[in-house]
């Protein structure tokens, strides 16, 4: 069924499809009307979950954290601070291995105050051992929240959706609401790996030592290190898991195809923009523009963002000439951090294209398709690295 | 009221395994043990980083029966309204969930999600324990550390401000059950968690874990310690049922009788080495005045 609804909408659909069991969240700009609609949901008898009005962002994550524990399927939903809030516990739930769900609607972080859209709050989280995808319309929101579900529980490592706030959270588009029939047939109930249970105890997430260590039959178990060695070894597996997820979300929905990036006109690109989130097909517009200029231009925009994809990243990236980072965040003090990424992949190349890299678009700061323009085609004449890194777009000094 | 469980038929199943990692005389292991075993079988546990977690062991041993969820220091009370949650979906609600929690991670950094689990209402037995420091991190002050005390991080004067009353906090969100309790006292904490357990809502046990090593004592005057508090009026001993407080056990058999001095009990300890004796008069009086007002 074809609706025309907003970004928070889709995704609380899809939270509502995918047969969300305890669902805990609290309020923040722009995430609020997700939590909203899913709250309607429940108290409406349409859901058959416990909506938990948790008085923090931090106890949102702890009650998705335990309730998982307990062998529920579990979202939550947050932006910018809020996401900082719980800092903690988004480590926390991956060293954990339980397979949340959680919705990042993509906002600028304080200092100084900022409600608008910017990367900074879910890039700050890359590193946390969650899987991370960004969406770039409102199809895709509803479609990933479903099929994060099934790749959580998966792999049982939790999944970040992100989608950017206002832009896509706050804005109506048409967006088709699968069959509640069909969703149930792609993601089946959720069978956790161990569930607690006083019948069969187990001391969860306790102190473990530095070494490994025999338990009281003589069996090694392992130590720290092994435990999150496997939480890397099984995300960098979760990539073609996405594939095949995706592979058979598409068989049964007709949609999808790019699973780890979203490349447009990149087949003979010179030059290919890269980037997260809508702003990828802000792009497309621009690079139309560029090719009706003459010049050879792509864009691909990075769907899943950890782990990193990096063959598909030098699949699509290697044969071109240069390549342009348009970001909305920052590691302060060095470079973009998805620059560093696709530096990274591309390193292993042996004729390797230039990178440059563009911070745009913080705290909301409007991103004019004229300022990407001549940025891009800056970088479409460019020969190498010539310029500071990074480089600013719509900057007033 | 049912009657009082006795040595003689306390349950014989033991759920804390001997050898488990806490001191020599440590209170807390005191109840565990009885507290557990009033819990029963059918129980999940949820406790943030302290002593007890210690004393369950290190991974992949672990020295209790019961399914136990370690969580973040701040987030014990919303772990237990996660597990309600999950456990009410899954159509298993004849399990009780109960958090157990150092007095640091109840009344310091765990004191809102525990204000918020409990403004919800929902259905769990919080426990503190309260050894009043943070005695797994080294025997610093916490908000329950009472005037006076020497800690590491009061290491000269003692702590300048007051205990914080944390079973009054928890009375002020008009919840169904509060107790306190005290590990000299091991077989009315247990009655106390038993009643917990057949009432709806939240229930807040306070209990009273004296700590040698925290405290400065010797491992064999645990107990001795635990009945000082209460017969010199510190700690007491008392339920607030449905709003009605009343007075248990051995600080109810003090009404209308005379109290030991309060300094009997601090000369016990030396953490109470740099109360002058203008204080300890000061805080005689202050016991002297709550209890006035209990006679009353
Ligand atoms: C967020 C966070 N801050 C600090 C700590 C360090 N820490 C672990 S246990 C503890 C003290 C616990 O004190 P209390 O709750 O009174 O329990 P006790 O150790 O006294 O039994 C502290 C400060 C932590 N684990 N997490
Ligand atoms: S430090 Fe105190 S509370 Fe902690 S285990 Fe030892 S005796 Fe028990
Ligand atoms: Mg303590």
């Amino acid at each position: 069924m074809h609706i025309i609804e907003s970004g928070n909408v889709a995704a609380a659909y899809g939270v509502k499809l995918a047969r969300a069991q305890v669902i805990a969240a609290y309020p923040i700009t722009p995430q609020t009307p997700l939590t909203e609609k899913l709250s309607e949901f429940v108290e409406a008898g349409e859901m058959q979950a416990e909506y938990i009005p948790v008085e923090s962002e931090h106890s949102a994550l702890a009650v998705c954290i335990a309730a998982s524990s307990a062998g529920a399927r579990t979202f939550t939903a947050t932006s910018a601070n809020g996401l900082l809030y719980m800092n903690e516990q988004v480590h926390w739930a991956a060293g954990a291995r339980l397979p949340i769900v959680m919705c990042v609607v993509n906002r600028g972080i304080g200092a100084p105050w900022t409600i608008w859209n910017d990367h900074q709050d879910s890039i700050s989280q890359r590193d946390a051992g969650w899987i991370q995808v960004y969406a770039c319309d409102h199809q895709q929101i509803i479609d990933m929240v479903i099929q994060a579900f099934l790749l959580a529980e998966t792999v049982s490592i939790p999944v970040m959706v992100c989608y950017d706030g206002y832009l896509l959270s706050h804005t109506y588009m048409p967006f088709d609401v699968p069959e509640a029939a069909a969703v149930d047939r792609f993601l089946p109930p959720f069978k956790p790996v161990y569930a607690l249970d006083p019948r069969q105890p187990a001391n969860l997430n306790t102190v473990t030592l530095p070494d490994i260590r025999p338990d009281i039959r003589g069996d090694l178990a392992p130590g720290y290190m092994e435990i999150r060695h496997n939480l890397h070894v099984d995300l960098r597996q979760a990539i073609e898991i996405v594939a095949e997820i995706d592979e058979r979300f598409k068989d049964t929905f007709g949609r999808g195809g790019c699973p780890h990036v979203e490349p447009y006109c990149c087949d003979d690109a010179d030059v290919i923009a890269v980037c997260l989130g809508s702003l990828s097909y802000q792009l497309r517009d621009v690079v139309d523009m560029l090719r009706q200029e003459g010049f050879k231009a792509g864009v691909c925009g990075i769907r899943l963002y950890r782990p990193f994809p990096d063959e598909a990243v030098r699949d699509t990236l290697a044969k071109a000439k240069g390549i342009v980072v348009f970001e909305k965040a920052l590691s302060y003090g060095n470079e973009g951090a998805l620059y560093g990424d696709i530096k990274s992949a591309l390193y292993r190349c042996d004729c390797r294209p230039f990178v440059r890299n563009y911070i745009l678009g913080l705290g909301g700061r409007d991103i004019r398709t004229a300022d990407l323009l001549a940025a891009f085609r800056a970088s479409c004449t460019a020969t190498g690295y010539e310029t500071d890194v990074p480089e600013w777009i719509g900057l007033k000094l | 009221m049912s009657a009082k469980t006795t040595i003689l038929t306390l349950p014989e199943e033991e759920l804390v395994h001997p050898g488990h990692r806490a001191c020599a005389g440590c209170g807390l292991s005191i109840l565990y043990r009885f507290g557990l075993k009033a819990l029963g079988r059918d129980t999940i546990l949820v406790v943030p980083p302290s002593c007890l977690t210690v004393l369950q062991g290190l991974y992949p041993i672990a020295a209790t029966q019961l399914p136990c969820l370690n969580v973040t220091f701040a987030s014990t009370a919303a772990a237990a309204t996660g597990i309600i949650a999950a456990l009410k979906v899954r159509g298993k609600e004849d399990i009780t969930v109960a958090a157990w929690a150092g007095d640091g991670g109840t009344s310091d950094i765990g004191i809102q999600a525990l204000s918020g689990a409990c403004e919800r209402g929902d259905n769990f037995i919080f426990i503190c324990y309260d050894n009043e420091a943070y005695m797994n991190t080294g025997v610093q002050r916490s908000g329950t550390t009472p005037q006076g005390v020497i800690t590491t991080t009061t290491p000269i004067h003692g702590k300048p401000q007051q205990k914080k009353d944390m079973p009054a906090i928890m009375a002020a969100h008009t919840i169904s059950y509060v107790a306190t309790g005290s590990a000299a006292y091991p077989l009315d904490v247990y009655d106390k968690i038993k009643k917990a357990k057949t009432i709806e809502g939240p229930k807040y046990i306070h209990l009273h874990t004296p700590c040698p090593p925290g405290w400065g004592f010797d491992t064999r005057y645990t107990v001795k310690v635990g009945r000082l508090a209460v017969e010199t009026g510190l700690f007491d001993l008392y339920e607030i049922e449905h709003g009605v407080f009343r007075l248990t056990g051995a600080s109810k058999k003090l009404l209308g009788k005379e109290r030991k001095p309060v300094a009997a009990y601090f000369e016990t300890q030396t953490r109470f080495r740099a109360l002058t004796r203008a204080r300890i008069s000061a805080i005689q009086r202050q016991v002297d005045e709550k209890w006035a007002g209990y006679e009353a």
